[in-house]
């Protein structure tokens, strides 16, 4: 189909100044993304300059049908690496027509407590690993997977090459480029311990950007995926039994943390995580009781143990910290699924604002 | 799906300074190659400037799970083919975090002895003959092999031309340009005599690099053959019976040997290869005593042989170097699974450093 894709990479700015804008959006249910486009009459670099829009809440469980008007607020840009030249994606949350965040928007209050002074002043980044499985379309198996059965056990598929053992790399090596491209600080990729499933990780982010690059990667991860007649599953177990499950491990630091003498503010906060263990599992994302059951390099969901260089804890602490005396601490415990708006800024309310 | 092809294609250097480096290393049995990438600010040509990494070692026999952390060293530097521009591949080697190399790390003594002043002064010079198997996703039975049965016997095969002798040219030739874009120094390529195995050499390379060469190679090999849906073996004998094995013929030669007079060291330098003969084949790669049979162009396993243009022979002279007087041999022992960092560094040992009166030259 050459003339279709000679009509898809047209590069319009001999012809016109006008570029396309793709709003994108979170739906319903917390994990189905949305978007659609428009045109606009020139290039915009700037979120604030960009105008607000709305769509049918009614087609996505976000608005009954006789008051269906969402209104988007454009909060990043970055480019579009499918209509490239100077085209567009905006993330963008949603409120009702009177200006409140509609129930679905965490954005709103993660955005609060990140500009809460204390919080800004402790600069937290944040590097977050997104797992994900590609299932074969229509009979949602894994990709590579035999139909009707299973591959050999796990052990020769993490960061594998190979035709017996990785599959899907096409769509993994073209979302990091795409990413890159977009404007998103992807910092690496990894084949996982299942066949089928990957990784990318964002990072370091500082505060809300976080949140707003991890869903334009899965968004740019879904629509690749699209392209490739895949089906990309952020369940955080997608097969039940002796395979890996998906996480979103969040790696977290603070300026004191990063500082001389570091390693105590790292404990310290790691104390107040477990304290309040149940409140982040809860938030942490569905179904993660079928993830955290203590084996397959996870910890149970009911209990938090912390460790240095120890992969079967709730948090893990990189030797290289412990060696410096400063650095960053992982959250293991979100899954795949987890709203990263959600995990960063509870993360960052735990450690900084709350006190016991 | 010319739409991930533009994407995968994309030339980043207009929009960002960042490059990709994809750090590879050897797995825990020695011969499964893993690689994971991480984005860098900037391009690097330089090793050492490479950041350390670590990986989860217990996902790959090489860590237990609650000590999982191994760290890999960057210690070469090639193009990468498949992202190209300024992005890079890095071979790595792997230790512990107290900085002990772990034990299927082959290459950190492979290094100590490359610079050895008696090795470095002889300038050890490795083409490596990296024979493969490519075999049919999911039946492992070699490619263009009829299923449930067997092509004709051997003889059309090696170097032929035809879509009923020569089976997976696509892969053999889109690896040849991929190792010469990465900077590997391969010297060419060939069918061999089973049909579906092919043979690539890489070299002259001297000393340390022909290991970090060779496994590169063959990284990229996989690499390839995973995109064209087939399977690459490195089996020493794929198919039992009246079927050339699979073998990696390690070409050496020193300074000394090189010179005038040097057929008197490569005389003398086979002699303590002989007197070694267990301790070498037993690091030479696994199951090659299905391989080495004394037919099918190889010498017995038990028997240490060498001799003139013999391709029975466990060691072959060529002729232009018996002429001449000075050149190289071939040791034709080396299985195709074997480890480039073991044999390479063995042969210099034994021909370099060992004495046969020393007793504790084991």
């Amino acid at each position: 189909m050459a003339l279709l894709t000679d009509l898809l990479n047209l590069d319009l700015s001999d012809s016109t100044e006008k570029i396309i804008a793709e709003y994108i959006w979170i739906g319903g249910s917390g994990m189905d993304l949305r978007s659609k486009a428009r045109t606009l009459s020139g290039p915009v670099t700037d979120p604030s300059k960009l105008p607000k829009w709305n769509y049918d809440g009614s087609s996505t469980g976000q608005a009954p049908g006789e008051d269906s008007e969402v209104i988007l607020y454009p909060q990043a840009i970055f480019k579009d690496p499918f209509r490239r030249g100077n085209n567009i994606l905006v993330m963008c949350d949603c409120y009702t027509p009177a200006g409140e965040p509609i129930p679905t928007n965490k954005r709103h209050a993660a955005a609060k407590i990140f500009s809460n002074p204390a919080v800004s002043a402790e600069e937290p980044w944040y590097g977050i690993e997104q797992e994900y499985t590609l299932l074969q379309k229509d009979i949602n198996w894994p990709l590579g997977w035999p139909v009707g059965g299973f591959p050999g056990p796990q052990g020769p598929y993490y960061c594998s090459i190979g035709a017996d053992k990785s599959f899907g790399r096409d769509i993994v090596d073209s979302h990091y480029k795409a990413c890159l491209y977009a404007g998103i600080n992807i910092s690496g990729i990894n084949g996982e311990v299942m066949p089928g499933q990957w990784e990318f990780q964002v990072g370091p982010s500082v505060g809300i950007s976080a949140g707003d690059q991890v869903w334009v990667a899965r968004y740019l991860l879904e629509r690749i995926t699209e392209i490739a007649g895949v089906v990309v599953s952020f369940d955080p177990k997608p097969i039940p039994g002796d395979w890996n499950g998906a996480g979103a491990h969040t790696n977290y630091s603070t300026e004191s943390m990063r500082k001389d003498g570091g390693f105590q503010v790292i404990v310290a906060a790691v104390e107040k995580l477990k304290l309040r263990h149940k409140e982040h599992i809860a938030a942490y994302g569905e179904g993660n009781e079928r993830r955290l059951t203590g084996k397959h390099e996870t910890a149970d969901i009911h209990t938090f143990s912390w460790g240095v260089a120890n992969r079967g804890a709730s948090v893990r602490v990189g030797r290289e910290t412990e060696q410096n005396g400063k650095g960053y601490f992982e959250d293991r415990r979100p899954a795949s699924n987890m709203d990263p708006y959600v995990v960063t800024a509870m993360i960052a309310d735990t450690t900084i604002l709350w006190k016991p | 799906m010319s739409l991930l092809t533009d994407l995968l294609n994309l030339d980043l250097s207009d929009c960002t300074g960042k490059i990709i480096a994809e750090y590879i290393w050897v797995g825990g049995t020695g011969m499964d190659m893993r690689s994971k990438a991480r984005t860098l600010p900037g391009p690097v040509d330089d090793p050492s400037k490479l950041p350390k990494w670590n990986f989860d070692g217990s996902s790959t026999g090489q860590a237990t799970g609650d000590d999982s952390e191994v760290i890999l060293c960057p210690q070469a530097i090639f193009r990468d083919p498949f992202r190209k521009g300024k992005n890079i591949l890095v071979m790595c080697d792997c230790y512990a975090p107290t900085g002990e190399p772990i034990p299927s790390n082959k290459r950190s003594s492979a290094a100590n002895i490359f610079s050895h002043p008696d090795v470095k002064a002889e300038e050890p010079w490795y083409g490596i003959e990296q024979e493969y198997t490519l075999l049919q996703k999911d039946i492992n039975w070699p490619l263009g092999w009829p299923l449930g049965g067997y092509p004709g016997a051997q003889g059309p095969y090696y170097c032929a031309t035809g879509a009923e002798k020569s089976y997976g040219r696509d892969i053999v030739d889109a690896h040849y340009k991929a190792c010469l874009y990465a900077g590997v120094n391969i010297g060419g390529i060939n069918a061999e005599v089973m049909p579906g195995q092919w043979e690539f050499q890489v070299g002259p390379s001297v000393g340390i690099s022909a290991g970090d060469e060779l496994w590169v190679a063959r990284y990229i090999l996989e690499r390839i053959t995973e995109i064209a849906g087939v399977v690459v073996s490195f089996d020493p004998k794929p198919v039992p019976g009246e079927w050339n094995g699979a073998g990696a013929h390690t070409n050496y030669s020193t300074k000394s040997m090189r010179s005038e007079g040097g057929y008197e060291v490569i005389k003398k330098a086979i002699e303590k290869l002989e007197a070694r003969h267990g301790e070498h084949i037993a690091a030479y790669g696994e199951g090659n005593e299905r391989r080495l049979t004394g037919r099918n162009e190889t010498a017995d396993i038990n028997t240490f042989v060498w001799g003139v243009a013999n391709r029975g022979a466990s060691v072959r002279v060529g002729r232009d170097t018996e002429k001449e007087g000075k050149g190289y041999f071939e040791d034709r022992r080396p299985g195709s699974n074997m480890d480039p960092y073991v044999v390479t560094s063995k042969i210099a040992e034994t021909t370099i450093l060992w004495e046969p009166n020393l007793s504790n030259g084991e």
